[in-house]
């Protein structure tokens, strides 16, 4: 499984909006990654790291104007990126099928949840009538929504935010895509329902063998969920590896600031906190040096040089000049 | 509401008297219905009998999902929403029976740390404004101007800042303003709700931490709300776990981590997530069923009993089970659960299909794992 051809393979992806007499930003700068059928891929970093930004460029939902998209977005040898509209339009929700944080603003608030549901089915398996409505339903209760036929009639605000997710998670896979993309699905979600749609998610790409791309700001999810993490600062990856090494000894010095920072459950109580200095609007830009070397403590004189290269380092890739050591793996 | 009942402490801190007492709170907000003649046809029971200690110099935490009542519960104590029945006692006054005049200057030891700190400061005040406003308001003399410079300096703020308006700071800087106007008064009691889930995972160890440090460093006492259970632990003496209006278990930090004992807190711990592969590979977790039932129209019993994976046929669905200690468990450890006991021996077992094993085979890293082929 593990060493076919990628699924998806992102190559140099960079999006740039502009804005009439205002200066560009580089949202997304030169992202590089691979999902490989039946993989699930973190991309971790906090807001304005550009990890949506890079889901919405590969499923091009972007809008036209005022944004420049480069690069290539390979997915089973096509380039998304240049596809033609309609064509982009049936792999999308076909193949590719993607999951939102919000599900209150995903799903139309005037639309039962049925017709949201058939709506996919009819557009891309020619389901019809009552074969569509049961197929749905079947849809719901695989999800985990008790008594479908009911919530097919209702309205989102008539579920609950754990069954409206469902609900989303139930049109994304209404045509067994091969490649599932979740950017933050359970961040507006309590705990013990983030932990019902996790295990939902693990269930529903072991049954399928789908790929998940899985786009999120919270480490703990990726440690139980993901088998290959990016790590993501200001547009560009900063450290990428399998999860298991990540975790065991993360290099980048964001990386390992970001495990340092977080009050971990199983921590031994008094066990302090190291925050990252300042906050992720000081960044520099990448031409002048790394973005992340006003807040890091691990710097050194030439990263402000010009951008780090992002290079083969201790069985990952790092884009890092001077990494953190064994010694010094959970922050300084 | 008799006071036999004086919770103890976290045990490493003195024997601390209590600062604040709360008993069988309840807040009720009324459900109205009819066009001419409004009636009232049922109750939201936000908060529903609810006991909590809090000793002072004291980090009390309350964990609950969203709807639980937790955040009502921390205003109601500040009679920013008013209590329908119960009592508050603060440093040995009743914070119900005062009216008007009184309690606002009362309000000068008990203050408050809102969540959405762009939401809780006014976009057109500057932050001197918005820092001397409590000063003024409590009729305190002096210079303000060096009270304010003196107040950013605490929360690690430059003095520049006093004539800059809250949208040119970032979210962790706009919680400092937050919080140093919480303390311009010098509160005795802080409570804070949700201080750091509006905040990027980096910077919520900045507002942590300076929440610790003031303590120390100005004797605060702190009820701190939130329903991240890993800095509840982190910055808490003592936990409460609550669950659709009431307490279903209290106990020292370290204990309910150690041994959580009522079936709510088990899974909500489980549920956490931790950044170590190793953890999430190897642990168990306990799935709820379903969704947080109205509190419109809570269950009858224990309001835990529709989800609960160790619910019993008797007692459960009609009895509603109130904190206790339990043999073999600290005083202070306090559980809502009639089945305690026999779930902690192991006499009582979880639904099927509750539990989620880690995965048996825990599936090697393929590219990682010794490949022996080779």
């Amino acid at each position: 499984m593990t060493n076919s051809e990628p699924l998806l393979d992102v190559r140099d992806l960079s999006v740039t909006f502009t804005r009439k007499g205002g200066p560009t930003v580089r949202a997304v700068d030169g992202v590089s990654f691979t999902v490989r059928p039946g993989e699930t891929v973190g991309l971790v970093g906090e807001s304005g790291s550009g990890k949506s930004v890079t889901s919405l460029a590969v499923m091009g939902l972007l809008p036209r104007r005022g944004v420049q998209v480069g690069g290539q977005v390979l997915f089973d040898g096509d380039d998304l990126l240049t596809l033609p509209r309609d064509r982009m339009r049936d792999i999308r929700g076909r193949d590719i099928a993607m999951v939102f944080q919000d599900p209150m603003s995903s799903l139309n608030p005037v639309v039962p949840i049925g017709v949201q549901v058939t709506e996919v089915l009819e557009r891309h398996q020619e389901l019809k009538g009552e074969a569509a409505r049961s197929a749905a339903a079947e849809l719901l209760s695989r999800v985990g929504i008790p008594d479908p036929n009911r919530r097919l009639k209702e309205y989102p605000h008539q579920l609950s935010g754990g069954m409206r997710q469902r609900a989303l998670i139930a049109m994304a896979l209404a045509c067994r895509p091969r490649l599932l993309i979740a950017d933050e699905p359970t961040t507006a979600l309590d705990v013990t329902i983030q932990a019902q749609i996790i295990e939902l998610l693990k269930e529903l790409v072991q049954d399928t063998g789908a790929s998940l791309v899985m786009i999120t700001h919270d480490l703990g999810i990726v440690a139980g969920l993901c088998d290959n993490v990016h790590v993501m600062y200001s547009g560009r990856v900063v450290e990428s590896a399998g999860r298991r090494e990540l975790f065991a000894q993360p290099r980048h010095p964001y990386t390992g600031g970001l495990l340092g920072s977080v009050p971990r459950l199983d921590a031994p109580r008094g066990a302090p906190l190291h925050p990252i200095p300042g906050s992720p609007t000081d960044v520099l830009r990448w031409d002048h040096g790394c973005a992340f070397a006003p807040r890091c403590q691990n710097r050194v004189d030439a990263c402000l040089d010009g951008p780090p290269p992002l290079e083969a380092y201790a069985g990952r890739s790092l884009r890092c000049l001077n990494p953190l050591t064994e010694s010094e793996e959970v922050s300084v | 509401m008799s006071d036999q009942t004086a919770a103890p402490a976290a045990e490493e801190r003195a024997p601390a008297e209590g600062l604040l007492s709360v008993r069988g709170l309840e807040v009720h907000f009324p459900i109205r219905s009819g066009i001419l003649v409004e009636r009232q046809v049922g109750s939201v029971k936000a908060v529903d009998g609810v006991d909590l200690d809090i000793p002072r110099g004291a980090t009390v935490g309350l964990v609950g999902e969203s709807g639980c009542g937790k955040s009502t519960l921390g205003r109601a104590i500040l009679r920013l929403v008013e209590p329908t029945a119960g009592t508050v006692t603060f440093d040995g006054t009743d914070l119900r029976a005062l009216g008007g005049e009184e309690l606002r200057r009362m309000r000068r030891q008990l203050q408050m740390v809102f969540q959405d700190p762009m939401a809780s400061l006014d976009p057109r005040q500057n932050v001197q404004s918005v820092l001397s406003e409590p000063l003024r308001a409590h009729g305190i003399g002096g210079d303000h101007r060096a009270r304010v410079r003196e107040l950013l300096d605490v929360v690690g703020l430059p003095a520049s800042a006093a004539n800059r308006y809250p949208h040119e700071f970032s979210g962790g800087q706009r919680q400092r303003i937050g919080i140093a106007r919480a303390i311009a008064l010098e509160p005795q009691l802080i409570v804070a709700d949700e201080p750091v889930s509006a905040l990027d995972v980096s910077i919520q160890a900045q507002v942590v931490n300076l929440l610790e440090e003031l303590q120390d460093r100005l004797g605060l006492t702190y009820l701190v709300i939130a329903h991240d259970l890993a800095v509840v632990r982190h910055i808490a003496d003592v936990v409460a776990v609550m669950y659709l209006g009431g307490l279903v278990e209290q106990a020292p930090s370290d204990d309910l981590y150690a041994t959580p004992l009522h079936p709510y807190t088990k899974a909500l711990m489980s549920a956490v997530p931790i950044p170590d592969p190793e953890v999430e590979d190897t642990r168990q977790r306990i799935l709820l069923q379903g969704d947080l039932p109205s509190p419109a129209d809570p269950p009858a019993g224990c309001r835990f009993h529709t989800r609960c994976p160790f619910r019993q046929q008797t007692r459960c669905a009609d009895e509603r089970p109130v904190l206790r200690t339990v043999a073999g468990h600290p005083d202070a450890h306090r559980v809502a659960c009639h089945w305690v006991e026999d779930i902690e021996a192991g006499r009582i077992r979880p639904a099927a299909g509750a539990v989620v094993e880690p995965d048996p085979d825990p599936e090697p890293d393929a590219e990682h794992a010794p490949n022996p082929a080779a």
